[in-house]
């Protein structure tokens, strides 16, 4: 099965083969090294930029005013934060326009923690991100989610903000992505760039992908249940399904694990359903806890299902400090990790009705 | 109107010949235009004003130049909010900016939802106008990048006052549109009116020429007295057609006058700067290409134009509160969050 990096390889191929995208760029997007996960590698429209994101956006604001569908990416969303006044306009730009000048661009950039990557490497977006109108957010965790909200992400004609998590790039998936060989290492072969040879005369051969697409703002409930909700999304996607799997086997406790995907505009229907059905909710991400997204989906969720929660609804989220720090001992304890999501989930499973 | 001012624009933009009489025409109505404005912060038909008046002499050269339409054929213009003189040239009629100023639902730009002379017209290729300052500087690369691949003669045409040339984002201009091999066709244009709201341009500058910075990356550049519309009209023929052949950026830096101050935040009264509209005036008169006479009357008929404007955007509907998320999105509004509905 691909790898979330593979998956969106080839989904930008099928964009610069069949959906009209002519520039894939950013910092080393393009050859030789084709992004610093590898998820430009081997494109045809992949071009290298100078360093320096607000060039970056802007460039792609532009191209998408000139009626082109660029895909852009900031090499780490830590170093996102330069370009946020170019985000609003690019955000405020068809609005402003009364429609006259919509902006189809994807913005991609990985996000989070999970590869000690320190105070810059490690921070999400997903709060700030979804702050800004006019944006539409995806946050896929696996690779099929990936391949197929890139997909939509292109043929959109508004900004889409593609994050994804960079604990998950290497992952690979359960689901095939409709096209793809069967044995990865066939996949590897066809679209892996040779690790340390020169790669001048390399070209990737690309599978056949028929249609596919995953529409923007449908979660996916990864595993029913009956007992607590739990909303999340990126890298605590398995975390919870892992705990969820644990407490089920120890406790007989059934927990429905929906993993948002777009955070905007988000699946309400799944969520407020799910709530109604379980009556107690649990959201999980690793962002700053403080003007958390976490918190909007609760402000939502009990204003719309109050009279079927049994306990408070529940964060669980980065610790609020300026940085992940380096030391497995400080991230482990800054963002999630299983044990605190299964004890989270335990607690409000078992909070007296 | 618009129509006879579209072929003139064509037509100038062809011969390259400047008629001095259409030019000192257009001064005088894109003048009018903004003093009617900056009566309506008064007179409790607008808010805010920030506008053109003293860039008359460089933008109505420039308006006419444009090649004006739509897609990558045709120029792109990123404005900031000193441009209405080269709409007025490009064949904007007055009205247009005057529901802007009166926040009209009729306001072609923006509905009533942003400043004034924050133009957006997509059969011009003008992109939307922005207050934050120079940010037009890093999205104008983008459509001249769409143009570079299209190819053809279109350009893209970005503008800015002196003090936002501090801004990283003038940099990043110079930079993508120089990149060896692949350089852009972009007129990069800096309206020097030596003043930052109430700051002076060389109290927080040790550079004197801004332009010079484009000569580190290999462009092009030049200065030219923004006031005097003839030497305007020829720097802008030379140095359009060089982007428009060569397909490489040129940085031209013009000196204007800031006529009205900043904006109404300052009063917006009339303040002691060379008046290009007055001297070129004048100098058509020495001349006798026009008589005083004329220029009176083509003041007087542009004001009343832009009365005219004002009276009947005045009969014209405020935007509706019930429409305040139409357009967030091209394609409708997401079913989801539940919409906050308006305050009433
Ligand atoms: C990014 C940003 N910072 C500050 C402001 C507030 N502001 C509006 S106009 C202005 C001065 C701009 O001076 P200049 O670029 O020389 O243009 P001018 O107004 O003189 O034409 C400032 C500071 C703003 N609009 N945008």
């Amino acid at each position: 099965m691909a790898t979330l990096a593979q998956a969106i390889r080839l989904a930008l191929h099928v964009g610069e083969t069949r959906l009209g995208v002519t520039d894939v760029f950013g910092e080393d997007v393009g050859p030789p090294l084709g992004g610093v996960f590898t998820c430009t590698q081997g494109l045809a429209t992949a071009w290298n930029t100078p360093l320096d994101e607000r060039g970056i956006v802007g460039t792609a604001f532009g191209l998408a005013l000139a009626g082109e569908r660029p895909v852009a990416e900031i090499q780490f969303c830590d170093y996102i934060y330069n370009t946020i006044d170019l985000l609003k306009l690019a955000g405020n730009c068809c609005w402003s326009s009364m429609g006259q000048f919509p902006v189809p661009m994807v913005l991609m950039s990985p996000v989070g923690s999970g590869i000690h990557g320190s105070i810059y490497h490690s921070h999400s977006f997903d709060a700030i991100a979804t702050h800004i109108p006019g944006w539409k957010v995806v946050l896929p965790s696996t690779p099929l989610d990936t391949y197929g909200l890139m997909i939509a992400a292109i043929k959109d004609p508004n900004p889409v903000m593609f994050l994804y998590p960079k604990a998950l790039i290497r992952h690979q998936g359960t689901e095939k992505i409709p096209g793809e060989p069967d044995d990865p290492k066939v996949l590897s072969r066809m679209i892996d760039a040779p690790v340390g040879s020169s790669r001048e005369h390399w070209r990737p051969s690309w599978p056949d992908l028929p249609d596919f697409e995953i529409p923007i703002g449908s979660a996916k409930c990864c595993r029913p249940g009956e007992h607590l909700t739990v909303l999340t999304y990126g890298r605590t996607v398995p975390l919870c399904e892992q705990a969820a799997q644990k407490l089920f086997e120890q406790e007989g406790i059934s927990a429905e694990v929906i993993d948002l995907r777009t955070l905007f505009p988000y699946d309400g229907e799944m969520i407020l359903a799910s709530t109604r059905k379980t009556g107690r909710l649990l959201v999980v991400n690793e962002d700053t806890e403080v003007t958390n997204f976490g918190e909007h989906l609760i402000r939502v969720l009990t204003e719309h299902c109050f009279y079927h929660l049994q306990a408070p609804p529940r964060l669980l989220a980065g610790a609020n400090t300026p940085g992940v720090g380096l030391s497995w001992n400080l991230e482990r304890v800054s963002v999630p990790q299983l044990d605190a999501i299964h004890a989270a989930m335990r607690e409000v499973a078992m909070t007296e009705a | 109107m618009s129509d006879v001012h579209g072929s003139a624009q064509v037509q100038a933009r062809r011969s390259a010949q400047m008629d001095v009489r259409q030019v000192y025409r257009l001064m005088a109505k894109a003048r009018a235009l903004e003093e009617r404005m900056i009566r309506m912060t008064r007179s409790n038909d607008g808010y805010f004003w920030i506008g053109g008046p003293g860039e008359e002499a460089f933008n109505v050269p420039l308006g006419l130049l444009i090649k004006r339409g739509q897609g990558p054929a045709f120029d792109y213009l990123h404005h900031h909010y000193r441009s209405s003189a080269i709409l007025v040239a490009m064949g904007l009629p007055l009205i247009d900016a005057i529901r802007q100023m009166a926040q009209r639902a009729t306001d072609p730009n923006s509905g009533g939802r942003n400043f004034v002379n924050h133009f957006a017209k997509r059969e011009w290729n003008v992109v939307p106008g922005a207050s934050t300052i120079e940010t037009q500087y890093s999205i104008a690369p983008g459509t001249a990048l769409a143009q570079a691949r299209h190819g053809g003669n279109g350009i893209t045409i970005v503008n800015g006052g002196d003090a936002g040339s501090s801004e990283g984002d003038f940099a990043t201009c110079l930079n993508w549109s120089s990149r060896p091999g692949r350089e852009l066709p972009m007129l990069i244009l800096i309206m020097n009116n030596n003043w930052g709201i109430s700051t002076p341009f060389e109290s927080v500058h040790g550079d004197r020429i801004i332009a010079r910075r484009a000569e580190a990356f290999g462009i092009r550049w030049g200065t030219v007295n923004g006031n005097d519309p003839v030497a305007s009209w020829r720097k802008l023929v030379e140095v359009m057609a060089y982007v428009r052949k060569e397909r490489k950026p040129y940085c031209l830096e013009a000196y204007v006058s800031r006529l009205h101050g900043h904006s109404s935040s300052s009063g917006a009264g009339r303040v002691q700067e060379p008046d290009c509209l007055e001297m070129f005036g004048r100098d058509l008169v020495e001349r006798e290409i026009l008589t005083a006479a004329e220029i009176e009357s083509i003041q007087a008929e542009y004001e009343r134009e832009a009365m005219d404007a004002l009276l009947q955007a005045r009969q014209e509907p405020e935007p509706d509160g019930d429409t305040i998320y139409d357009h967030t999105f091209a394609g409708g509004t997401p079913g989801w969050p539940p919409l906050h509905k308006p305050f009433v």
